[in-house]
């Protein structure tokens, strides 16, 4: 078991090493780096507006440039929200606490230098956890029947929709709206097109990339135009030789990134607790581990390692079910599980025994991708912080431009790009509403197969609701779901504003100040 | 009028929000319901979009509720409106019509100048001429690359 394990990986790694595909992977980094660390663009925008690049590509070489991008956008985004304050992405919410306190007070650069070191230990323990987990995982599914996937997918619906961010119920109507609009087009089992009131253009369904590029970039920038806040990027000066943290901060953070670590890792395992739960836990219990807590939120490096590991290693634990089992846990996982597919790899438990080349080569390029963006970032570091000072007003007509053509060149399909525009309008509708569209991009991704396993169970048992409760499996899923649905109304009906459901509120909004969000891990002076 | 100014924003909101998912819910169950419904050990194509259709209206329904039952309580307040800016709002969605009526007519390269002309004319600092290089710019970058790198199906420029 681990011997294979182990040569799986070096044959991962003779993919990923590849002169060519170390190429897609080092493109998909720079990339990501790039548009991720301008001021507006967050995690989600980023990886949108970049995807339709790898579609021209082989399999192998688009999925690892993806991770790539995935990982650049992320880190980018870090570096956004450390020196400007703008998390642009709910888990580096967290980092701001301290990270921009470090910022003014001219330690910006080891609070970069720090994140780097997190995420990375971070991602490889998460990666390691992947290495012998994911195997293990699909093997059991394989065991699953329609029923039992019907049960899991409900399972992760709802805790992908009711966990993130903002109001439970209106995180599962997302979701449902998103199912919706997936089964517009053809359905699979009968021929026959749904919703497309006699237009030809939407029989293959609504394009993932106009529906995330609608939801995400043009949405959000009818949202933020002439209203965002001109940022001070003065203090942001820093040079590559200030990114090395001191002896001492090393010391003060190597045990926080090592918890942090753990509490992502553990959070990963939960349903629905992704990395923007995984990023609060982590930085409350520093705070409340810490000699000092008082100092938090004032620059401490604790709170800018522990969070940032406790994020990156459960991202990449969650890419776990993502790749076994093909269910996403959030709508970034979603995206990228939208992209295989669009590539012909469908993600589940018959990935790894299949394709063993992108499943271990996309492993192997996690730790290449990371190890990247390491070189990338020491030397660029002076780069990014010119970039960070590009005004919107640039910004945003030439994402446009991107947006536009990276829809049209999915398909080349001019009918695409003005469905981005109605998706856009609905899009900032709903926004405008309070809604959060992250979690439709979940549904409208398992929107149909959802629906097909759905059929198919109630098909074999005959038209009998029992069939999901009879199955063990089945019924151990939907009993998680039913609990999830209990904690969410028990938090709702103990505490209506505090605690968790307080930092969410601040989460939610797209830019937080320090000062709302400090009151939250409670005090503890005995 | 008047009495619409005293419900609170949160109210409005959740009315308005339960609202459209009433809308987007019966729109779905509406339509889908022209196609066969089939029965529970053989569905057609309208059962699932039917059921999950009615589950959106019923959750929009309590939502709904919830804003009526705000609305007599809170008074005021709540979080408040960002109202969109018009001036952006227009200009960002003629900019991307602009590509869509123009792209395939008249070639990539006009379209993009006027996509990202019009575009950049939304920003409230925005000067004509910064906005002209903008769009220059990007026209000549955009075009170099994806019609002569990437080799989109799109001509460079159609007269």
């Amino acid at each position: 078991m681990f011997f294979s394990a182990f040569s799986n990986l070096g044959q991962g790694f003779g993919v990923a090493l590849q002169p060519m595909n170390l190429l897609y992977c080092f493109s998909g980094v720079l990339l990501g780096n790039i548009v991720g660390v301008l001021p507006g663009m967050g995690v989600l925008s980023t990886i949108s507006i970049l995807l339709p690049l790898t579609f021209a590509m082989k399999p192998v070489g688009a999925v690892l440039m993806i991770a790539g991008i995935y990982y650049g956008a992320q880190y980018g985004g870090a570096i956004c929200s450390i020196l400007l304050n703008l998390p642009t992405h709910p888990p580096h919410a967290v980092t701001c606490l301290d990270g921009f306190p470090m910022t003014q007070q001219g330690r910006g650069g080891a609070a970069l230098g720090i994140t780097m070191l997190a995420s990375f230990v971070g991602a490889s323990f998460g990666i390691t956890e992947m290495i012998f987990f994911a195997p293990v995982l699909s093997q059991w599914a394989l065991k699953f029947n329609s029923a039992d996937i019907f049960s899991l997918m409900v399972l992760g619906l709802l805790a992908g929709s009711t966990l993130a961010k903002g109001s439970p119920l209106k995180g599962i109507s997302m979701t449902l709206i998103g199912l919706l609009v997936g089964t517009i087009g053809t359905d699979v089992s009968t021929g026959m097109t749904r919703f497309t009131f006699g237009a030809p253009d939407l029989d293959d369904g609504v394009e993932i990339v106009a529906l995330a590029l609608g939801l995400f970039g043009l949405a959000e920038f009818l949202k933020s135009i002439n209203r965002l806040e001109a940022v001070e990027a003065r203090k942001a000066k820093i040079g590559f030789r200030d990114m090395r943290p001191t002896r001492a901060e090393l010391k003060r953070a190597a045990f926080p990134i090592m918890r942090g670590t753990l509490i992502g890792a553990m959070c990963s395992l939960i349903p629905g607790t992704g990395p923007t739960i995984a990023s609060f836990v982590a930085y409350a219990a520093e705070k409340k581990m810490s000699r000092t807590p008082e100092r938090f939120g004032r620059g401490m490096i604790e709170g800018v390692a522990a969070p940032e590991a406790a994020t990156h290693s459960s991202v990449q634990g969650d890419f776990i079910p993502t790749m076994s089992l093909g269910i996403p846990g959030d709508a970034t996982m979603a995206l990228l599980l939208g992209a295989l597919v669009i590539q012909g790899i469908t993600p589940g438990p018959m990935l790894i025994s299949e394709h063993p080349d992108i499943f271990w080569g996309l492993i192997a390029s996690f730790w290449i991708g990371n190890i990247l963006l390491i070189l990338l970032n020491v030397p660029l570091i002076g780069v990014w912080v010119r970039l960070l000072r590009l005004p919107y007003k640039y910004l945003y007509p030439s994402a446009l431009f991107f947006i536009c053509v990276g829809v049209y060149s999915t398909n080349n399909s001019m009918f695409e790009v003005s469905e981005t525009i109605a998706i856009g309008l609905v899009g900032y509708l709903l926004v405008f509403l309070d809604f959060h569209p992250a979690p439709m991009l979940l549904g409208f991704i398992l929107g149909p197969r959802l629906e097909e396993s759905f059929r198919r169970a109630m098909e074999l048992s005959g038209g009998h609701f029992s069939v999901f409760v009879t199955r063990p499996i089945s019924a151990v899923f939907l009993g998680v779901a039913s609990l999830v649905i209990l904690l969410q109304v028990a938090l709702l009906l103990l505490r209506p504003r505090s605690g968790i459901s307080n930092v969410r509120r601040t989460l939610g909004s797209s830019t937080i100040s320090v000062e709302r969000a400090k009151p939250v891990p409670a005090e503890r002076k005995t | 009028m008047l009495k619409l100014r005293r419900i609170s924003n949160d109210a409005i909101r959740d009315l308005a929000g339960g609202l459209l998912l009433v809308l987007f819910g019966m729109f779905f169950a509406g339509f889908g319901l022209q196609y066969q419904l089939g029965t529970l050990a053989e569905m057609g194509p309208g059962f699932f979009p039917v059921m999950v259709g009615i589950l959106l209206a019923i959750i929009g329904l309590s939502m709904f509720v919830t804003g009526l039952v705000r609305a007599g309580v809170q008074a005021d307040g709540g979080l408040p409106f960002r109202m969109p800016d018009w001036r952006g709002w227009c200009c960002i969605l003629a900019g991307m019509l602009c590509f869509v009526l123009m792209g395939e007519r008249i070639g990539l390269l006009p379209a993009t100048f006027c996509c990202v002309f019009v575009s950049a004319l939304g920003d409230r600092t925005a000067t004509l001429k910064g906005s002209l290089i903008l769009a220059a710019c990007i026209a000549i970058f955009g075009t170099a690359v994806f019609v002569y790198l990437l080799q989109i199906p799109l001509p460079a420029f159609r007269i």
